[in-house]
């Protein structure tokens, strides 16, 4: 007998993990592992401000990550400072930002354990239609701009040459992590979203033989995780969004170590 | 190609700076159909700003571009690695050209002798088997133009003679113009309609027989490189294939 908290929290961490595979291939591939983390930090701070103004949190989460983005892009205008010095700065600023504005809420009470790591058993149904619909979005803009965001990631200045306009494409992928964190947040918890996009995607790469295959790979790894997760949660009574970053890196270890094996078994003819 | 005479692509008093570094003062170049100019230049001269200018990909903060309506533009970058972890063939990486047909990908490396590489993952290419692919993705464009921006960097000496061979055959069969950056001199010379020398401005620019004799460019390059042109002008009597193997020079590629 499945209780109905479990199925809604199966069907969240899945519908997460399938938008998270393709995306988080991008961030693999455009090396933006410590951009989306540097997104996800300042998510706590769009939740503070969705409260403050009464807005949808979802919706202050977006506007923080976009916010973000456009402050870290225009400080790459100047050059002294390198962009991962620049990323720190802004991460751990926002989350700290985002901490003391929680704690001048002085009305709410708000789950802070529940946003920093998730609370994928609390998913409630109005959850899971952000969750479907801001993920179906995010896959129908990738799946629109595919073609073009994939030339620009291959070789930007041939992209640009060519005439593709990048610039656009970088923001449009921005904002899609940019949604794809505000709705994986309820899962994992903004501290391990980038897990969530990183490491499935990680594992897949051993078994693609191209781009498309990667991100269903990583999408599939991200389900298998999940459900593994959840699974392991139950049964050893662990909290479940950190669960699944284990279980999902437990995959990737385990693709690694049969890829060594793989390289090492056939004895060289001499 | 259109028939109306006049240059694909003309520059005209471009002056640009990057900071209080002035990195190119009044220079001005054209490019013609079916002629090969090169640029040539010490390091930090400015030739892959002025390509880059030429591209559309930088905007100069003085004088004009002017590009022939509708021209099309193949590109190759002098540097150009992918990330490992994007698993990509060559057949799809040419696939994402711009304005490519898909029918023509295979007939495109062929042509540059490349066939058998289709299916070989992008990043595990030599320096000579890439430069080639990024031939063909430029021929898929069906350019007027083919801006190359140092052609041969790692590439051993066999395969840039070839390279440049390769260079001029697509531009008799092709017609297009092309704008070559390079400073392995000694090559370049013999392969080339018109070389432009840049050192921030053009110190001088015509045919190659005229320029290594040009009192401004051996200033540059010293006498050393006048000698340097007979390394080329020699006719080998047989060839080498991608693979290294002999083939025979009259047999279509």
């Amino acid at each position: 007998m499945i209780d109905d908290f479990l199925l809604r929290a199966l069907a969240g961490g899945v519908g997460v993990a399938l938008a998270a595979g393709p995306l988080g291939s991008f961030v693999v591939w455009r090396r933006m592992a410590y951009y989306g983390d540097s997104l996800a930090h300042s998510a706590l701070l769009g939740v503070a401000l969705g409260f403050l103004l009464g807005v949808d949190l979802n919706l202050g989460v977006v506007a923080a990550c976009v916010t973000l983005a456009l402050l870290l892009t225009a400080l790459q205008g100047q050059r002294r400072l390198p962009t991962d010095t620049l990323l720190g700065i802004l991460a751990h600023s926002a989350l700290s930002f985002g901490l003391v504005a929680v704690a001048f809420l002085e009305t709410v009470r708000v789950d802070l354990v529940g946003y920093l790591f998730g609370d994928i058993l609390a998913i409630d149904s109005g959850d899971l239609a952000w969750i479907y619909g801001g993920g179906a979005v995010a896959l129908g803009v990738l799946a629109a701009l595919w073609r073009p965001l994939l030339a620009a990631t291959v070789h930007e200045e041939l992209a640009r040459a060519e005439g593709v306009p990048v610039t656009a494409l970088r923001l449009a992928l921005m904002l899609l992590v940019a949604v794809v964190i505000a709705v994986a947040m309820k899962v994992v918890g903004i501290l391990l979203v980038t897990a969530l996009l990183i490491v499935p995607a990680a594992t897949a790469r051993r078994f693609a033989r191209t781009p498309e295959q990667m991100a269903a790979l990583a999408s599939l790894a991200g389900c298998l995780a999940v459900v593994l997760g959840l699974a392991g949660s139950l049964r050893f009574d662990t909290p479940a969004g950190p669960s699944i970053v284990v279980a999902a890196t437990a995959l990737f270890a385990l693709v690694l170590a049969l890829g060594t094996l793989r390289r090492r078994r056939p004895p060289s003819p001499r | 190609m259109p028939a109306d005479a006049g240059p694909l692509i003309e520059v005209a008093g471009v002056g640009h700076r990057f900071g209080a570094t002035e990195v190119l003062r009044d220079v001005d170049l054209q490019v013609a159909p079916g002629e090969i100019v090169t640029l040539i230049g010490p390091n930090g001269s400015g030739k892959t700003t002025l390509v880059r200018i030429v591209l559309g990909l930088l905007r100069p903060d003085r004088g004009r571009v002017l590009r022939r309506p509708g021209l099309s533009v193949g590109y190759l970058p002098q540097r150009f690695q992918v990330e490992p972890a994007l698993p990509l063939t060559v057949r799809r990486f040419l696939a994402l050209a711009r304005g490519a047909e898909r029918g023509a990908i295979g007939a495109a490396l062929a042509e540059v002798g490349a066939g058998r590489l289709v299916d070989a993952a992008l990043q595990e290419l030599s320096g000579g088997e890439t430069r080639r692919v990024l031939l063909a993705r430029a021929l898929l464009r069906k350019p007027d133009l083919v801006v190359l921006d140092e052609p041969t960097l790692g590439v051993d000496l066999n395969g840039q003679i070839e390279l440049y061979e390769l260079i001029g055959r697509l531009r008799r069969r092709r017609g297009c113009g092309v704008l070559m950056v390079s400073h392995d001199l000694h090559l370049v010379m013999a392969a080339t309609d018109r070389v432009v020398c840049l050192n921030h401005h053009v110190c001088c620019a015509g045919r190659p027989e005229t320029i290594e004799t040009h009192p401004e460019y051996l200033a540059l390059f010293g006498p050393s490189a006048a000698r340097q042109i007979a390394v080329y002008s020699h006719r080998h009597d047989h060839a080498h294939d991608l693979a290294g193997e002999v083939v025979d020079p009259g047999a279509p590629p």
